[in-house]
């Protein structure tokens, strides 16, 4: 379906496109100024506007970092309060209450659910890219249609599918889940980008004597370099958000411990901290939650953004 | 013994396919179809569904007020989410891309720190839902403390005794949850019309500058009718995150189990769907619902490529 989106006439133009190009080739000081002009206000405005939309992102982050060094008084107190005296104290508190398992457990279930979504996605993509056979449009139809489709509509059967497999709150059963339910995206994008690459290497390579497999990893995947971190970070910052599928998956079976991930782990100590009132130590695990993707962010914030539009884009 | 050529291929192909096929046979395909065969069914999630009830699911649904409540509230975010995301998002690239300053032939570039917008515009889109829930769950709370409500009460809007009940006000809190929605997304899609823009010719600025056209004029009859691919592929995804709504709902609005309080006023379909399945243990029910849900998105989605079909300029 998503692949699909843009319906062209080739050929045709836009009216509106076109403006009469012809008529004015000399520069006129007299209408760009007036161009300018118009742009002034429009300056002022938007200008101002988009500060006042940069302070309303910013400006609740930074208030809920700077609520963990508060203690307790002071949240109650005024919201304009600043921390007296600037402790870690809820930091070690959120560490221990919690944060670190989530952290472990999310760590854990993502190495390998990332990894594995990268390797069995780009398989995929590839061999329906590069190969004719019977029954090729279809896979690719069938994995693509994913895309579009809402998870709230395989919710139910997908719970009682994981537990027939009896992997409900196992590492196992959320990293197959992941890994399925990243495949449409994984699968469109790096289907067009295995397209795009030249197949000149590879016949060398296959001459040389090498299998199809070796052909594939040591000389397709290093060529493909570039579409697999694009991917690859729009489904390691996925997964690492994913909130409603570990919700339902990883819940306790038989009173044993639940293995929360991140997400679901931040709201339960919200849940619980609403009752014990300690919120500092909710904030503190809330910037603890977030350093890692900022990180990420900063430092790769071109590759972040390509990765994340990428599939809208196509 | 050397396999033929053909073979060999056949096996790498069938070797590659397979895990990832069953994969996501097993764990998306499959689940996706029996939610279909389990909606005939009543069905308690628990033992394997005994009964079938062929469509008795779906006529109860639309005399379910619970149900109805929570597609008009869906409906509504549906209408107002897409439409001021896009208009926020496509102003906002507008700026960063041709809204700067200088005139002149050189006039078409973006207005100063557009680097820096379109960090903290995109910020919120690698945050986990978790983190936005937490931020704006404390952001809204209905005392002096929360931190809007401490603006209102600066501002002079209201007084510290009487606090405005943003999440727990029937009126407001469907409001409160998509302003979260767009606060959310219009930094992805600022980035994605930018790319778009920056696709546009810059001889098509340069010569409706020299027709003596203004910025604005130039923002309404250039940049907008030559996004319109990007604008329908956006509204398409717009309108799939507004059918889903989950997790905000879900954790910020209040109510027991999956929220959507007040009183069901902000009720969405996929809180009440996982009440359904989760709490009430009716899971035929929830399946039926998880169908409805489906072709409402399938059939918004055509329409909005239908309707929105323009011819399409290609350079």
């Amino acid at each position: 379906m998503a692949a699909d989106m843009t319906q062209s006439t080739p050929g045709a133009t836009n009216p509106a496109g076109t403006p009469g190009s012809a008529k004015g080739k000399r520069t006129d000081p007299e209408r760009s100024r007036r161009f300018g002009e118009s742009g002034a206000t429009l300056n002022v405005f938007g200008t101002g506007f988009m500060a006042i939309w940069a302070i309303m992102i910013l400006g609740p982050v930074l208030w809920v970092v700077l609520g963990a060094f508060k203690n307790a008084g002071e949240l109650n107190g005024s919201a304009w309060s600043w921390p007296h005296h600037w402790s870690f104290d809820a930091f070690s508190r959120a560490w221990h209450t919690g944060i670190s398992t989530y952290l472990r457990d999310t760590v854990i279930v993502l190495v390998f659910s990332v990894s594995l979504t990268m390797l069995l996605g780009a398989m995929a993509a590839y061999v329906l890219a590069r190969f004719e056979f019977r029954g090729n449009r279809f896979i690719y139809y069938l994995f693509v249609s994913g895309v579009m489709l809402p998870v709230y509509l395989a919710l139910v059967p997908l719970f009682f599918q994981v537990s027939k497999l009896h992997m409900l709150n196992t590492y196992q059963g959320l990293i197959l889940v992941y890994v399925a339910f990243s495949m449409p995206f994984t699968v469109f994008f790096l289907h067009s980008f295995f397209r795009t690459l030249p197949s000149a290497v590879y016949e060398a390579a296959l001459i040389d004597g090498a299998s199809h497999t070796r052909a594939f990893f040591q000389v397709m995947l290093p060529m493909a370099k570039p579409g697999l971190i694009s991917v690859g970070i729009f489904n390691i910052l996925g997964q690492w958000n994913q909130y409603l599928l570990p919700v339902v998956l990883m819940q306790s079976q038989h009173g044993e411990q639940p293995h929360y991930m991140l997400s679901q782990g931040l709201v339960s100590l919200m849940v619980a901290q609403g009752y014990s009132g300690d919120y500092p130590a909710l904030f503190a695990g809330m910037t603890i939650a977030m350093l890692p993707v900022m990180a990420v962010y900063l430092s790769f914030q071109r590759q972040v953004q390509a990765g994340l539009t990428a599939g809208t884009l196509k | 013994m050397r396999l033929r050529k053909k073979t060999r291929e056949r096996l790498f192909i069938a070797s590659f396919l397979a895990g990832p096929l069953l994969v996501y046979l097993v764990f998306v395909i499959w689940p996706y179809i029996e939610t279909f065969g389990y909606s005939l069914t009543e069905w308690s999630g628990v033992a394997p569904p005994s009964k079938v009830v062929g469509l008795k699911n779906y006529v109860d649904l639309f005399h379910d007020p619970i149900f109805l409540k929570a597609l008009t509230h869906n409906m509504i975010i549906l209408i107002v989410f897409p439409t001021v995301t896009i208009a926020l998002s496509m102003f906002f690239a507008f700026m960063l891309n041709v809204g700067g300053r200088r005139g002149g032939l050189g006039g078409v570039k973006g207005i100063r720190g557009s680097a820096f917008f379109r960090i903290v515009f995109f910020f919120p889109q690698v945050l986990s839902v978790a983190i936005i829930v937490i931020l704006f769950q404390s952001a809204y709370e209905s005392n002096s403390v929360g931190l809007f409500n401490a603006i209102v009460i600066k501002l002079g809007l209201t007084d510290a005794n009487h606090p405005w009940e943003f999440l727990n006000s029937p009126t407001f809190v469907l409001w409160c949850i998509m302003f979260i929605l767009v606060w959310q997304w219009v930094g992805f899609y600022l980035v994605l019309f930018s790319a778009a823009m920056q696709q546009i010719p810059r001889d098509y600025y340069e010569a409706a500058l020299l027709d003596g056209a203004g910025r604005t004029q130039t923002y309404f009859k250039v940049t907008m009718p030559l996004l319109w691919d990007s604008v329908q592929t956006a509204w398409v995804y717009l309108a799939v995150a507004a059918m889903d709504a989950f997790a905000l709902v879900a954790t910020l609005t209040p109510g027991s189990s999956f929220g959507g309080g007040p009183d069901e006023h902000g009720e969405v379909l996929s809180t009440y769907l996982m009440r359904n399945f989760q709490v009430l243990g009716k899971a035929g029910y929830a399946c039926a619902m998880g169908v409805v849900i489906f072709f409402i998105t399938l059939i918004l989605s055509l329409v909005v490529l239908r309707a929105t079909r323009r011819e399409r300029l290609e350079y």
